[in-house]
């Protein structure tokens, strides 16, 4: 049996750190953003007032698009390493992931309500991908939960992130090819790109969207890291050996 | 695409895309508080386990030996 320290000693990573100034510069831009959108930018001519849904909107899009691309990669350098902690991360970013990917949902089809007068239109190629895409990440944590070895789990979930994170992108280039498409650009338009005032508006909740998608993996991070160390520290004082036997079958990942 | 709303009509569709952000960010805080409780519990429940240990070891210490049985 190993001291009792050991379990500090092997894996110094604190997940925590520098989490408090995160959340502040996370915070401070998130409000400096909505303040432009709502005081420093121009009412779109075409949609007027209801274009504002889009700073909230399409970061989050973007923001849990990434997250998915980088769930993969992280899964990709779990398969290199076969360190646990990198499946871990990869666990956490597809999380934080799915729970931005319902606020696209809900944001996108309050906007379809507004500007297209119904609250989902199946024949869209955007809204129809992005909810393939949510749904084959919704499948990730019964994949996970199926499999009770958590060798094998990781393993497992590892390929599934790899498979998924390279559709995002494949997935996405194909909707943006797609002839019959109605979903407004953002980023660039026939006439050109966003003009100053929206872009720098989009540029900052971009921004500040994805500082949030970072606090938000950190604090998750952070817990998980704090249950798994004080239940091993736990076992260890009952004096029990198997120390990383936590009992109980679960989706999540073991530190 | 629709015309654009007049403003009163569009600022309820504005304001409840925007409330689902701050719905989902608040749920998120309440599940990560709700952890955070549940860190506290198991930490207090370590500390009980500190003390009783604790307290075992003083008992041992403070018995007096046992006595040894005589060689035949």
């Amino acid at each position: 049996m190993r001291s009792s320290t050991s379990c500090w000693r092997t894996e110094p990573i604190v997940y925590g750190k520098g989490l408090r100034a995160l959340s502040l510069a996370t915070a401070l831009i998130l409000t400096g953003a909505f303040a432009m959108v709502f005081f420093y930018a121009p009412l779109d001519a075409d949609q007027g007032f209801v274009q504002k849904i889009f700073y909230v909107h399409v970061p989050l899009a973007i923001v849990a698009l990434c997250g998915f691309v980088a769930g993969g990669i992280c899964a990709i350098q779990y398969l290199r390493t076969r360190e646990t902690k990198w499946d871990m991360r990869s666990y956490v970013t597809i999380h934080i992931s799915v729970i931005l990917a319902v606020g696209v949902l809900v944001t996108g089809s309050i906007w379809a309500r507004a500007s297209w007068g119904h609250w989902w239109v199946w024949d869209e190629p955007m809204l129809v991908s992005f909810l393939i895409v949510f749904l084959l990440y919704a499948t990730y944590w019964p994949l996970r939960f199926s499999l009770e070895d958590k060798e094998k789990q990781a393993r497992y979930a590892a390929v599934f992130a790899i498979v998924a994170g390279a559709f995002v992108p494949l997935n996405f280039t194909a909707v943006r090819m797609a002839e019959q498409y109605i979903h407004p650009e953002t980023l660039a338009t026939t006439t050109g790109g966003m003009p100053g005032k929206f872009a720098l508006t989009f540029v900052i909740c971009l921004a500040g969207m994805a500082l949030l998608f970072v606090t938000m993996i950190k604090y998750e991070m952070a817990s998980k890291h704090a249950t798994f160390r004080l239940r091993s520290l736990r076992r260890k004082l009952a004096g029990d050996d198997d120390e990383l036997t936590l009992g109980g079958r679960s989706a999540a990942p073991q530190l | 695409m629709l015309p654009a709303l007049p403003l009163d009509e569009a600022g309820k569709y504005v304001a409840g895309a925007y409330l689902v952000f701050l719905a989902l960010l608040l749920i998120y805080l309440a599940i990560m508080a709700s952890k955070l409780s549940r860190i506290e519990r198991e930490v207090v429940e370590l500390a009980e386990l500190v003390d009783r240990k604790a307290e075992v070891k003083a008992e041992d210490g403070a018995a007096p030996p046992p006595a040894k049985e005589p060689i035949a």
